[in-house]
C-alpha cells in the first residue's frame, strides 16, 4: 500500500469537497433545480420568447466573430512574440495579459469613450459611415477586448517548443514558407488553437462587465443573453432568469465536452496502437 | 555528386565551432564524420545541407558553389539525429511530404506508387498507415531515410543515425544501411561519435578535433596508421607509457624499442591491447597482474608495469593468468608520438 | 576576421512578411489593449488633480474601496487555503473521482459571472433554498458583504488550484515520501518540503486570485443590491457614477483598478521569471523525454 505513505488525505479532500461542494456545486444545482421546477411548456416559452432568441443571435454572432478576429490576431501575436525579436517585445508580451488584469467595468468605460461617436477612434471611424458604440460592432469589439490574452497564451508556449527539427526537415524537403506553415506547423498548432478558441468563445458567451456599457442595450438587437438575465431579476421574474441563465450554464458545458473532443481528436496521433 | 569544401569556418557567438576546413568526398562514395562531442562534425554537416551558413570558405556541389543556396534548393537528404518525423502525419504521408510539396506537380497515383516503393525499400510495407509515435526507434528511423530519399537527392546526410537506437538494432541498421548506399549509389556523408561505427560502415574516415580534420581516410588507414596521439587514442583502447629516444632508440626502462625517425628526448609510446604478448618468464617488460577482467572473446588484463605505469592487454581465453603473478610483456607493435 | 553571416531563415524571416506582421499585431494591440489604458489616465486627470483628488476622497468612493478590499481580504484567503488543500488532496493521491473533481474546480472559470451570481440568488435569496430560513434567523448574506464575498469567491476558486496542481503533479511525490520515511509529521511535511518549492507559483495564483476578487463585476452586481454607500464594490461603483453622468469620477475610480491591474501584470512578470506561470505539464513532459532513453 505504497499510496498511504502520505498524510492528510481526509483533512485536505474533506476541505476540498466542501468548499466545492458549497461554493460551486450547490449554487449551480440550486439554478438547475429551479429552472427545472418551470414545466416544459413553461420553460420553453422564456427561452424560446423572440427576445430572448434575438439575444442569443447577437451573442452568438458577435461571439463568433470575436472569436474569428481572434483566432487571426492572437495567431499573429503569438508568432511574433516567439519568432521575432524587437524593441518592446518583452513589455508586449507583458501587456498582453492586462485583458485578464484589467477589472471588466474599467475595460467598458474606456472601450466606450474611445468608440463613441466624439472619442478617439470613434471620431476617425464616424466619417467612413461605422458606429461602433451602442452597435453590434461594439459587442465585439467588447469581447475582442476581454477574450484577446486566450489564443495568445494557449498557443505561445507550444510554439516556444516546437521542435526546430521538424521545420528543418520540411525545409530540406523542398517545402515552401507558406506549405511547411499550413503543412506542418498549423497542425501541430492545433490543439492548443483549439483550446485557446474555445476558451475565447465561451468567455465572450458569458462576458458581462465589459459588453453592457458599449453595447447599448437595446432589446432584440444590442441585448446580450447575461444582460436579458439580469434583466429579468430586476423585474423579480426570478423563474425567467433561471430559465435564461440555465441556457447559458448548458452552453458552457457543452463547450467544454466540445473542446474535450475536439482536443482529443487533433490529438489522436499521440495514441500508441 | 561530388562534393568539396574549401576553408570553410563557421562561429557561434565568439564559440570558433570550425577552422577552415577543407575536405574532398568523390561521388557515391560514403563517407562518416567522426568526432567527439564539440568537435563541429555536425555543423560541418548543417553547412553541407545549408542548415547553417558558413562565415567563410566554400562549399561545392560539383562545379556549382553551393555555399548560399539555401536548403530547400539544394537538393540534399537529411536524417535528423531524433529523426524529426512529422508526429501529425502517417508513415506514407512522411514519406510523400517532399513530393506533395515539390515544385514539380506529380500525380496522386505517381506518389502513391513511389511511396510504396520506398516502403519496400526500408522493409516497411504495410505501415504505411500508422503515426510515428505507433512503431518503434529503428523503423523511424527507416521512415527518416525514406523521406530523405523520396525526393531524389543529390546527396544524403545522416546526423548520428544510429545514436539513439538499442546497440543490436543499430548494428542491423548499419549493415542495411550500407546495401542500400550500394545499391543507389548516392554520395552519403554522415556524423558519429561512434568509432566502431565509422569502421563499420564507411569508405572513408575523417576524423575532426576542435574544429578541424585531424586525419581523414580509408578504414584500413586511419586504423594501421593513425598520425597523432589523439586518433590513437580516440580509435580504440590504447596505452600510453613514457619512454626516451637516445640515437634513435626508445627505452623503456631495460627495454628497447627502433625509434628511427624519433629526435632524441622524451616520447610517448602507445600499444593497443593485442600489441604486446604476456609470458611468464623470459625478455620483455616486467610486470605484475593486478586484475583479470573476462570477457566472451579473450581476457583482458590490467597490470603495473616496471616504474608503475597502468597498462591493459588481451590474452586468449585459456590462458592462466591470476591478480599478483609476475610475468614478461614482450611489444609485438607500437606507435609513437611525441610527448 | 568576418562577423557571423546571417543565418538561414526560418519560415516567416522574409522582411516583408516580419515587418507586415510585427505591424499589423502591433497596430491592433494599442488600439485594444495600449488606448483603453492611456484613455483611463486621460479622463481621470482630465479635470485635473484637484477634482481627481475629490473624487477619490468622496466617501461613497472610500467605501466602495473599504468594500472592494474587504471582499479581498476575505477572499483570498480563502481561496488560498482551498487551493492548497485541493493540490494536495489531487496531486499527492489517487482516490476514484479526482479527474471529475478536477473538472469541477475548473467549472467556474467557463460560466459567465452573470450565471453565477443568478444562483446565489437561489441558494440565498428569499426565493432560494436557504432564503426563508435566513430570512427567520435574520441573518443577511446577500445584497450584503458576505453574498459579495461568496460570489467572489465562486468567480475566483479554480486560480489558485490551477496554478498549483498542475506544478506538483509534476513534482511528483518523492519529496514528500522521503521526508515522512524520515519521520516528518504531515504539516511538517507540507510546510518545510512542498511549500518552498511551490511558493512562487501559489503567489501567482494569488496575485491573479486577488486582481480577479477586486474587480469582479457580473457576479457582485447580482448579490449585491448596489446599494450606493452601503453595498458598491469599486467596480459597482463605476458603473453607478459612469451612469450618473459623472465620467470624471467614474474614472478616477477606474483608475485605481487600473493601477492594480498594472501591478498585478509587473508582479506577473516578476513570479513568471522565477519560474511560475509556465505550464508545467509541457516542462514535466520534456523532463521525461530526457530522462528516458531519448527516442
Amino acid at each position: 500500500m505504497k499510496r498511504n505513505v502520505l498524510p492528510g488525505l481526509p483533512l485536505s479532500l474533506g476541505i476540498t469537497l466542501f468548499y466545492v461542494g458549497l461554493i460551486v456545486v450547490l449554487p449551480l444545482a440550486a439554478l438547475v433545480f429551479k429552472a427545472a421546477s418551470l414545466g416544459p411548456a413553461e420553460y420553453w416559452a422564456i427561452v424560446s420568447s423572440p427576445r430572448a432568441v434575438a439575444s442569443y443571435r447577437v451573442t452568438v454572432l458577435s461571439a463568433l466573430v470575436a472569436t474569428a478576429f481572434n483566432l487571426v490576431f492572437g495567431l499573429a501575436l503569438a508568432w511574433v512574440l516567439v519568432r521575432y525579436r524587437f524593441p518592446g517585445r518583452r513589455i508586449v508580451d507583458a501587456i498582453v495579459d492586462l485583458p485578464f488584469a484589467l477589472p471588466t467595468a474599467v475595460a467598458g468605460i474606456a472601450l466606450t469613450t474611445l468608440f463613441a461617436s466624439n472619442g478617439w477612434f470613434g471620431s476617425l471611424l464616424a466619417p467612413l459611415g461605422i458606429k461602433v458604440a451602442y452597435t453590434p460592432l461594439g459587442i465585439m469589439v467588447a469581447m475582442c477586448f476581454t477574450s484577446l490574452p486566450f489564443i495568445v497564451r494557449t498557443v505561445q508556449p507550444v510554439l516556444e517548443d516546437l521542435d526546430p527539427a521538424l521545420e528543418e526537415a520540411a525545409q530540406s524537403l523542398g517545402g515552401s514558407d507558406s506549405a511547411i506553415f499550413v503543412r506542418v506547423i498549423l497542425p501541430l498548432l492545433m490543439p492548443a488553437l483549439l483550446a485557446g478558441l474555445s476558451l475565447s468563445f465561451a468567455r465572450s458567451l458569458g462576458e458581462f462587465g465589459a459588453i453592457i456599457f458599449i453595447a447599448g442595450n437595446q432589446p432584440m438587437e444590442t441585448e446580450i443573453t447575461a444582460l436579458l438575465a439580469f434583466i429579468r431579476l430586476e423585474e423579480y421574474d426570478y423563474q425567467a432568469a433561471a430559465a435564461i441563465a440555465s441556457v447559458l450554464l448548458i452552453t458552457a458545458f457543452l463547450m467544454l465536452a466540445a473542446t474535450n473532443l475536439l482536443q482529443a481528436r487533433a490529438l489522436r496521433y499521440t495514441a500508441r496502437s | 555528386m561530388k562534393i568539396r569544401l574549401d576553408q570553410v569556418v563557421k562561429t557561434f557567438d565568439t564559440f570558433r565551432a570550425v577552422h577552415g576546413v577543407s575536405l574532398d568526398i568523390e561521388s557515391g562514395q560514403l563517407v562518416a564524420l567522426l568526432g567527439p562531442s564539440g568537435s563541429g562534425k555536425t555543423t560541418i554537416l548543417r553547412m553541407v545541407a545549408g542548415l547553417e551558413y558558413a562565415d567563410g570558405g566554400h562549399i561545392y556541389f560539383g562545379d556549382q558553389d553551393a555555399t548560399d543556396i539555401p536548403v530547400r534548393d539544394r537538393g540534399v537528404g537529411f536524417v535528423f539525429q531524433h529523426y524529426a518525423l512529422f508526429p501529425h502525419m502517417t508513415v506514407a504521408e512522411n514519406i510523400a511530404f517532399g513530393m506533395k510539396v515539390s515544385k514539380t506537380k506529380r500525380s496522386k497515383s505517381e506518389i502513391a506508387t513511389r511511396v510504396e516503393e520506398l516502403l519496400r525499400l526500408v522493409k516497411l510495407e504495410g505501415l504505411g498507415d500508422r503515426f510515428p509515435g505507433q512503431i518503434s526507434g529503428g523503423q523511424r528511423q527507416r521512415v527518416a531515410l525514406a523521406r530523405a530519399l523520396a525526393v531524389d537527392p543529390k546527396v544524403l546526410l545522416l546526423d548520428e543515425p544510429f545514436g539513439a537506437l538499442d546497440a543490436n538494432v543499430r548494428r542491423d541498421l548499419r549493415r542495411w544501411l550500407r546495401e542500400i548506399h550500394d545499391e543507389l549509389g548516392i554520395t552519403t556523408l554522415f556524423v558519429t561519435h561512434d568509432q566502431e561505427e565509422a569502421l563499420d560502415l564507411a569508405d572513408r574516415v575523417v576524423i575532426l578535433d576542435q574544429g578541424r580534420i585531424v586525419q581523414e581516410g580509408t578504414p584500413a588507414e586511419v586504423c594501421r596508421a593513425p598520425n597523432s596521439a589523439f586518433v590513437m587514442r580516440f580509435l580504440g583502447d590504447a596505452n600510453r607509457i613514457s619512454a626516451n629516444v637516445r640515437d634513435g632508440r626508445a627505452y623503456i626502462g631495460e627495454t628497447v624499442i627502433d625509434a628511427p625517425s624519433s629526435s632524441d628526448g622524451p616520447i610517448d609510446i602507445y600499444l593497443r591491447p593485442g600489441d604486446v604478448d604476456w609470458r611468464p618468464e623470459g625478455d620483455g617488460i616486467s610486470a605484475t597482474i593486478v586484475r583479470v577482467l573476462d570477457r566472451p572473446g579473450g581476457r583482458r588484463v590490467l597490470a603495473n608495469v616496471e616504474g608503475g605505469t597502468a597498462l591493459e592487454f588481451d590474452v586468449p581465453p585459456e590462458t592462466d593468468v591470476r591478480s599478483g603473478q609476475h610475468g614478461r610483456l614482450l611489444i609485438k607493435r607500437s606507435r609513437l608520438y611525441p610527448a | 576576421m568576418t562577423p557571423t553571416r546571417r543565418k538561414p531563415p526560418r519560415v516567416g524571416d522574409g522582411p516583408i512578411i516580419r515587418r507586415v506582421l510585427i505591424g499589423t499585431t502591433l497596430f491592433f494591440g494599442a488600439i485594444l489593449v495600449l488606448a483603453p489604458l492611456i484613455v483611463i489616465a486621460v479622463e481621470a486627470f482630465g479635470q485635473g488633480l484637484k477634482a481627481y483628488a475629490a473624487t477619490i476622497a468622496h466617501p461613497d468612493t472610500r467605501h466602495a474601496i473599504f468594500m472592494t478590499v474587504a471582499t479581498a481580504l476575505i477572499a483570498v484567503p480563502v481561496n488560498t487555503a482551498f487551493g492548497l488543500a485541493a493540490a494536495w488532496a489531487i496531486t499527492k493521491f489517487d482516490f476514484w473521482g479526482r479527474r471529475a473533481l478536477l473538472v469541477v474546480i475548473e467549472i467556474p472559470f467557463s460560466i459567465s459571472p452573470i450565471v453565477a451570481g443568478v444562483a446565489y440568488l437561489f441558494v440565498y435569496g428569499l426565493q432560494g433554498l436557504f432564503g426563508p430560513m435566513l430570512e427567520a434567523a435574520d441573518i443577511k448574506i446577500l445584497f450584503a458583504l458576505p453574498g459579495i464575498v461568496l460570489a467572489s469567491m465562486f468567480v475566483t476558486a479554480p486560480f489558485v488550484a490551477r496554478e498549483l496542481i498542475p506544478l506538483m503533479q509534476a513534482q511528483g511525490r518523492d519529496l514528500e515520501e522521503a521526508a515522512t520515511s524520515l519521520g516528518a509529521s504531515g504539516w511538517r511535511t507540507f510546510f518545510s518540503v512542498t511549500l518552498p518549492n511551490v511558493k512562487w507559483a501559489l503567489l501567482y495564483g494569488v496575485v491573479l486570485c486577488n486582481a480577479r476578487v477586486m474587480g469582479e463585476f457580473g457576479a457582485v452586481s447580482v448579490v449585491s443590491g448596489n446599494i450606493r454607500g452601503q453595498t458598491n464594490t469599486l467596480p459597482l461603483h463605476i458603473e453607478l457614477l459612469y451612469h450618473d453622468y459623472q465620467a470624471a469620477g467614474a474614472f478616477a475610480a477606474a483608475s485605481i483598478l487600473a493601477t492594480l491591474a498594472v501591478v498585478t501584470i509587473i508582479a506577473k512578470v516578476a513570479l513568471e521569471r522565477r519560474g511560475a506561470g509556465r505550464r508545467p505539464a509541457l516542462a514535466a513532459a520534456a523532463k521525461e523525454q530526457n530522462a528516458g532513453t531519448s527516442s
